[in-house]
């Protein structure tokens, strides 16, 4: 019981997170708190089989899914605030409350009587007994459940199927694509120009500069650029001179030694 | 205090929370995300009752409905990613052409 009372606050705040959480990975994350909090209670509810399967189907399985398709639709897909139906939000969080309020009170007057316990029915051990369950009485629908989840593997593989329209085109045709699109427009035909690297840090987001000291755009990532993450190669450079102007001791000389040094 | 009416109470507020988080979400993915919720809420009054009752019959209920619910999600999310596909967005509100 003291396992509920730390799990089920935990729970219900991270349920209520889902609701107002704006990225769609922090609700995967919050899911994945529910869903775990809910394996130990189903410890403390002698369901042993149950707090394994809770976290290898779902936490493992399923919450997985979740992520795989979140990468592939894309991480920053967040929801949109604008209404289509006016009044929705309120009227469904409206809803929400009469039948949270319904839910709970009617729960909470009803007496259910003195609890059994599972200790006598798992006396041979919880899986043994659900095994004795699952394989006599509940054996047909044992067996259709593997029908389903084979319909529901073939739907999946039908419906993530592409066909491919077009023939996938060799390096040759690539190769030869460059030099078209360098006689008809110029193109420039070699690989992109590398990013400028520093010491300070490994800079694939400073793009390099060019000899008359602009920025090279091809040489960093157009994801880079369209998050606004590129830095300036030489305000890169300003800033460290300022440092080491601002702090002599820590390089050991004195300014007017450094300078001397680079005139020599 | 050995009741299980806590976890049945538990369960009534996550339930509320997930169908509430149904009607007012708009990314199709978080959306399956509260049906997900829900269905654990069920579990857990399912596994609450095999408690109370003394007998294993919600446990092996609560077992078919994780089955379920995985076969669910598989092709749940392969429709929302072909969905994606076509138009480019997770959003409830974009497949409505069904409406015209």
């Amino acid at each position: 019981m003291i396992a509920f009372w730390i799990l089920a606050p935990i729970m219900v705040l991270a349920a209520l997170s889902i609701l107002f959480v704006r990225k769609a990975v922090h609700a995967a994350l919050l899911l994945a708190v529910v869903m775990l909090s809910l394996a130990v209670l189903y410890l403390a509810l002698e369901a042993p089989f149950l707090f394994a399967v809770q976290i290898i189907v779902y936490t493992g399985a399923i919450l997985m899914l979740f992520l795989f398709v979140l990468m592939l639709v894309g991480v920053d897909a967040s929801d949109s605030v604008v209404e289509t139906i006016r009044g929705q939000r309120l009227f469904a969080v409206l809803g929400g409350l009469i039948l949270g309020v319904t839910l709970v009170l009617g729960v909470g007057q009803i007496t259910l009587g003195t609890v059994v316990g599972l200790g006598e029915v798992n006396e041979p051990g919880n899986i043994e007994a659900l095994a004795n369950i699952l394989f006599s009485r509940y054996v047909f629908a044992f067996e259709v459940t593997s029908a389903l989840l084979i319909t529901a593997a073939m739907g999946a593989m039908v419906l993530a199927h592409r066909e491919r329209l077009t023939p996938k085109p060799t390096q040759a045709d690539l190769a030869a694509q460059r030099v078209r699109d360098y006689a008809q427009s110029g193109l420039h035909l070699g690989p992109l120009p590398p990013p400028g690297v520093f010491a300070r840090h490994n800079a694939v987001d400073t793009p390099a500069l060019l000899p008359d000291g602009t920025a090279a755009e091809a040489s960093v990532s157009r994801v880079l650029a369209a998050r606004g993450t590129v830095r300036s190669a030489p305000r890169d450079v300003e800033a460290l001179q300022r440092s080491i102007d601002y702090a002599p001791d820590a390089i050991g000389d004195k300014p007017e030694d450094r300078t001397e040094g680079d005139a020599n | 205090m050995d009741s299980v009416t806590p976890f049945i109470v538990l369960s009534a507020i996550l339930f509320t929370i997930g169908s509430v988080g149904v009607l007012t979400r708009r990314n199709a993915i978080v959306v399956f995300m509260c049906v997900e919720l829900m269905l654990n809420a069920c579990n857990l009054a399912l596994v609450a009752f095999a408690k109370q009752h003394g007998n294993l019959d919600g446990q092996v209920a609560a077992f078919f409905v994780m089955v379920v619910a995985a076969a669910e999600v598989v092709v749940g999310l392969a429709i929302i990613m072909t969905i994606f596909r076509t138009r480019r967005s997770a959003s409830v509100d974009d497949a409505s052409l069904l409406k015209y």
